[in-house]
């Protein structure tokens, strides 16, 4: 469940290429750091967003995300939104599972990110596509 | 095109991740590194991630690989100089990195690739050495 907040700041960005991923990641960092969030839950945002961007052009081609500084209360975060207009997951309880993998990667990258960040919350169609968005609090 | 360098020092190779990688500056280093331990003979990998500050479940999966293909080449891989917050996002991921050796620093790691290179050159000779066993530590 993603709870009630005030978008603050917002980035739109495209990726469609491997390339793309460490720009990316690079912006991340910028608005981690700008929000003062620690040095472990920045790793940790970087490394969820890097598995879900691995994700989106592995088997989507690519897609959109979105970067934003979310507030609630006093507290700041940094929300991500992963958009792909890919083949969709049919089973998101299994796609949720340690170990479960339709690619030949070890099947971390869902059930891994979900224990990084704060809020995690998946939409998916299949035939049309998959949005993922993600939260983490600076001080989560 | 980006390549990371492989510097060899006497037995080992020596390798430190000063960029950070995408998919395919990794997958290349693991054909790089395993190709030249058959080139060169060499008995041991030391891979400094000092300057990395994200490892995530590909990445990982490159290491863990090129632990394995180097034992099978008969040769030892020590991972140095992880930052703290590296290690703790890795095993909330999920991914503890068994498969490889790990020391705090160059220098550790260094010592260690000795110890386990003697290790086996003793075991080799024969296992009478009495003191065989001090050396694990």
């Amino acid at each position: 469940m993603i709870t009630a907040t005030i978008s603050l700041n917002k980035d739109t960005l495209n990726v469609l290429r491997e390339q793309d991923v460490v720009v990316f990641r690079n912006r991340v960092k910028e608005y981690a750091v700008k929000i003062k969030m620690g040095l472990v839950n920045q790793t940790k945002l970087i490394t969820a967003a890097s598995e879900l961007v691995r994700n989106m052009l592995r088997y989507a081609n690519g897609g959109q995300i979105i970067i934003e500084v979310v507030s609630r209360g006093r507290d700041n975060g940094i929300r991500l939104t992963f958009k792909d207009e890919g083949p969709g997951i049919p089973d998101i309880k299994l796609a949720l599972t340690d170990g479960y993998s339709t690619g030949k990667s070890l099947g971390l990258g869902l059930p891994g990110t979900k224990r990084l960040v704060n809020e995690f919350d998946i939409k998916s169609e299949v035939g049309k596509g998959t949005r993922i968005t993600i939260i983490k609090w600076a001080n989560g | 095109m980006d390549k990371i360098p492989i510097l060899r020092m006497g037995q080992f190779l020596l390798v430190t991740i000063q960029v950070d990688l995408y998919d395919r500056l990794a997958l290349d280093l693991e054909a790089d590194l395993v190709k030249m331990v058959s080139k060169t003979g060499a008995r041991g990998i030391l891979i400094d991630i000092s300057a990395v500050s994200i490892v995530d479940s590909f990445m990982g999966r490159i290491i863990g690989n090129i632990g394995v293909m180097s034992k099978l080449l008969d040769a030892e891989t020590v991972v140095v100089g992880m930052q703290p917050a590296v290690a703790i996002t890795l095993v909330e991921l999920g991914l503890p990195l068994k498969g490889v050796y790990t020391a705090l620093n160059v220098e550790k790691g260094m010592d260690l690739l000795k110890n386990k290179i003697q290790l086996d050159e003793e075991e080799e000779i024969g296992p009478d050495d009495d003191n065989s066993n001090d050396l694990t530590e």
